[in-house]
């Protein structure tokens, strides 16, 4: 298989859990909420999933739950923003704290078992085209639906009232007070949504990609997630690119060793960061006007809510 | 990047949640401790109601962890009288240091700290309290050791050594895949030692590296194992504290697998050929005997204490054969560690080539265990670079 598939496919496949994360936290920062307890809610939903897979034999039963447990850590936040409105990063990391405690805990007696995982299923017809085949129809079933939920996020939040709710709250939300909206309400959605997503990007990387529970496995991916939201100019399109990008970078390491090319491991493995840095870098004063009118003045320290 | 913060944060809630939880059980049991008498009571380590063992990571990690908290419940049911004490991801900063002083605090004078990077941690604690005594596991103390300290540790390049002839016997391909974390001195002598078995019965072995940069990433280690079973690797070993997700992937591949750490045959039942295995209970028992009976000032394991089958209680074994190992390979395995337990046996018994061709050890010469453990290159027929 030719380097450049391999990568590709891998980018792809490790790429996937970012890829949810991301989207879902383009959802909550829409509405004008960061949250960097996305890595928490990933690391719920990695669990949880793992538990009710390995309880009850049905992976997909896993990513129901999982998705379920997500959203709980991210109501956490929600609660703590919206409703009591408290400093959005100090919360994002206090609920990201709570998890990795939580999972450390309950999760030491699952790190030993066995799960029935999803498996990879080659789509037929499609997996068969030179190079686009191999790279996204030989996958697993998450790969696939997340195909099918970010352009659906997409189309949710520029194409319906719902989600011209989400984003007017990020972007004026005294026009949906005048019009008689709960800006509140609306935020605890966006973010408990962003919960949601994030809580299947911890299913895919526990029951599909690694099938294996360990304390902390989300290992800062719920973090990438949240830079690649920027990254992407808050569109769940361009996270597309983004968590690729990071994913082929985080398995060029690999590919580069398994032919025996001779580069400093510890350089290999500061690639996908500071390729990320590079980007942000970059694109940094274009990005910074795409953001959520709401979204600024949490970076610039004002109040969050009118 | 944010990845001490969260281990320091993770160490801290559950570390004390572990020892919250073990004062607990504490408080409820009869106080019938004492110490053990006929010892001189102001030598290091004795007269103390407890044990510690610090670990880095979860106790249940099919892995490294695993293994030495199999090895504390040993010495929990072998001296009832000392309370034995456990605390799971205790990460290699300071908190290890609070982590063993509360463990001082709760009446241990004998600790373990089972981490390669527990050492600087244990040395601070051992000179703070020179009545405790403090055993690390895997690291070398430069220059002597203070008069309550020591490090000790087996020679598992000799199991890898074995391991590596089932590997070779078993490859079609003549690719063998190793994924490890970092190039500490211990994975090298191991990757060398399994290329160099492999060797032994295949020529033409090869042995492909791909590090992780993690202890456990469960994530990166899915991508080395892929990248490795792409290439055409059919036997993949690994050095790793979580080892599931390779063998995992392997077995997933149809190739065969090379445990390390523990006996998880039970994950690879088809491409399980065997590994080595910690079977700490005999070299913790003799420690702990050394230390309780007052000798350990000047004794063995006032040292760099290194075993191997050379010279005894090697607590790396090899782990139970996969079914399709034959009983001709499991003869040459038996025929090759009987010679790594005679004077002139040893994987690196020369002449030695390094990846470049050169040669490291003459013919002839066979290193000591102390020069294995400072090997810092790759030997003929590794594929892979050391970061330097």
């Amino acid at each position: 298989m030719s380097i450049i598939i391999d990568v590709a496919s891998g980018g792809v496949r490790g790429g996937t859990s970012i890829l949810y994360a991301a989207t879902g936290e383009t959802i909550s920062e829409r509405a004008g909420v960061i949250n960097l307890g996305t890595e928490g809610s990933m690391l719920a939903g990695a669990l949880a999933a793992y538990m009710v897979s390995s309880q009850t034999g049905n992976p997909w039963l896993g990513v129901a739950v999982g998705a379920f447990a997500g959203a709980l850590i991210s109501s956490v936040h929600a609660v703590l923003v919206v409703k009591r409105k408290a400093n959005q990063f100090a919360s994002g990391l206090a609920v990201l704290f709570l998890s990795l405690g939580l999972t450390s805990l309950f999760g030491s007696s699952y790190v030993g078992k066995t799960i029935t995982p999803f498996t990879v299923w080659d789509v037929p017809l499609l997996s068969d085209i030179p190079w686009i085949g191999p790279i996204l129809f030989q996958q697993d079933p998450l790969v696939y639906l997340s195909y099918l939920v970010v352009p659906l996020v997409w189309f949710v939040l520029f194409r319906t009232r719902a989600g011209l709710l989400v984003r007017t709250a990020g972007e004026r939300s005294e026009a949906l007070t005048v019009h008689g909206f709960s800006v509140q309400r609306v935020r605890m959605a966006a973010v408990i949504a962003g919960g949601v997503l994030a809580g299947v990007g911890g299913a895919h990387l526990s029951i599909a990609y690694t099938n294996s529970w360990f304390e902390n496995m989300v290992a800062g991916r719920g973090f990438i997630a949240v830079a690649l939201v920027i990254f992407a100019s808050w569109s769940p399109l361009k996270v597309f690119g983004g968590a690729y990008l990071f994913g082929a970078a985080l398995s060029l390491g690999p590919a580069l060793q398994a032919r025996g090319y001779e580069i400093n491991q510890f350089a290999l493995h500061v690639i996908p960061f500071v390729l990320t840095l590079t980007v942000l870098a970059a694109l940094g004063r274009r990005t910074i006007s795409a953001a959520p009118a709401e979204l600024k003045r949490v970076f610039e320290n004002a109040p969050p809510d009118p | 990047m944010h990845n001490l913060t969260v281990r320091v944060a993770v160490a801290a809630m559950v570390g004390s949640a572990t020892l919250a939880l073990a004062a607990c059980t504490a408080a409820s049991d009869e106080p019938t401790t004492s110490a053990p008498s006929g010892v001189m009571e102001d030598a290091p380590g004795t007269g103390g109601t407890a044990i510690g063992f610090i670990m880095v990571g979860p106790k249940d990690d099919y892995g490294y962890n695993q293994a030495v908290y199999e090895g504390s419940q040993v010495i929990a049911s072998e001296y009832p009288d000392l309370k034995v004490l456990t605390a799971e991801n205790v990460p290699e900063d300071d908190t290890a240091v609070a982590t063993m002083e509360q463990m001082i605090d709760r009446g241990a004078k004998i600790i373990f700290a089972t981490s390669y990077g527990h050492l600087d941690a244990a040395v601070k604690v051992a000179t703070a309290h020179p009545d405790v005594v403090v055993v690390q596991q895997g690291n070398t103390i430069a220059g002597a050791p203070l008069a309550n300290m020591g490090t000790y540790f087996g020679t598992v390049y000799e199991p890898m050594y074995l391991a590596g002839i089932a590997a070779g016997e078993a490859t079609e391909s003549n690719k063998l895949g190793y994924v490890y974390a970092f190039p500490i001195p211990q994975t090298i002598a191991n990757i060398n030692a399994f290329e160099r078995g492999a060797q032994s019965v295949n020529p033409d072995a090869e042995t492909i590296t791909v590090s992780t940069s993690s202890w456990c990433d469960p994530g990166a280690q899915k991508d080395a194992a892929s990248s490795l079973l792409t290439q055409g690797v059919d036997v993949i070993t690994q050095h790793q504290d979580c080892t599931k997700t390779v063998i995992d992937a392997t077995e997933a591949a149809g190739a065969f697998t090379v445990g390390y750490h523990a006996d998880a045959s039970v994950l690879a039942p088809k491409g399980w050929l065997t590994g080595a295995v910690w079977d700490w209970p005999p070299l913790y028992k003799e420690i702990v005997e050394n230390i309780v009976a007052g000798d350990f000032v000047g004794g063995p394991f006032n040292a760099n204490y290194r075993v191997g089958y050379k010279t005894g209680t090697n607590p790396f074994v090899l782990a139970p054969y996969g079914p399709s190992v034959s009983d001709a390979t499991k003869a040459a395995i038996d025929a090759a560690q009987a010679f790594l337990a005679t004077p002139e046996g040893s994987p690196f018994a020369g002449p030695v080539l390094d990846q470049d061709g050169a040669t490291v050890v003459d013919d002839g010469v066979v290193p000591t265990y102390e020069e294995v453990d400072g090997m810092n290159y790759f030997v003929d027929g590794v594929i892979g670079s050391l970061a330097n």
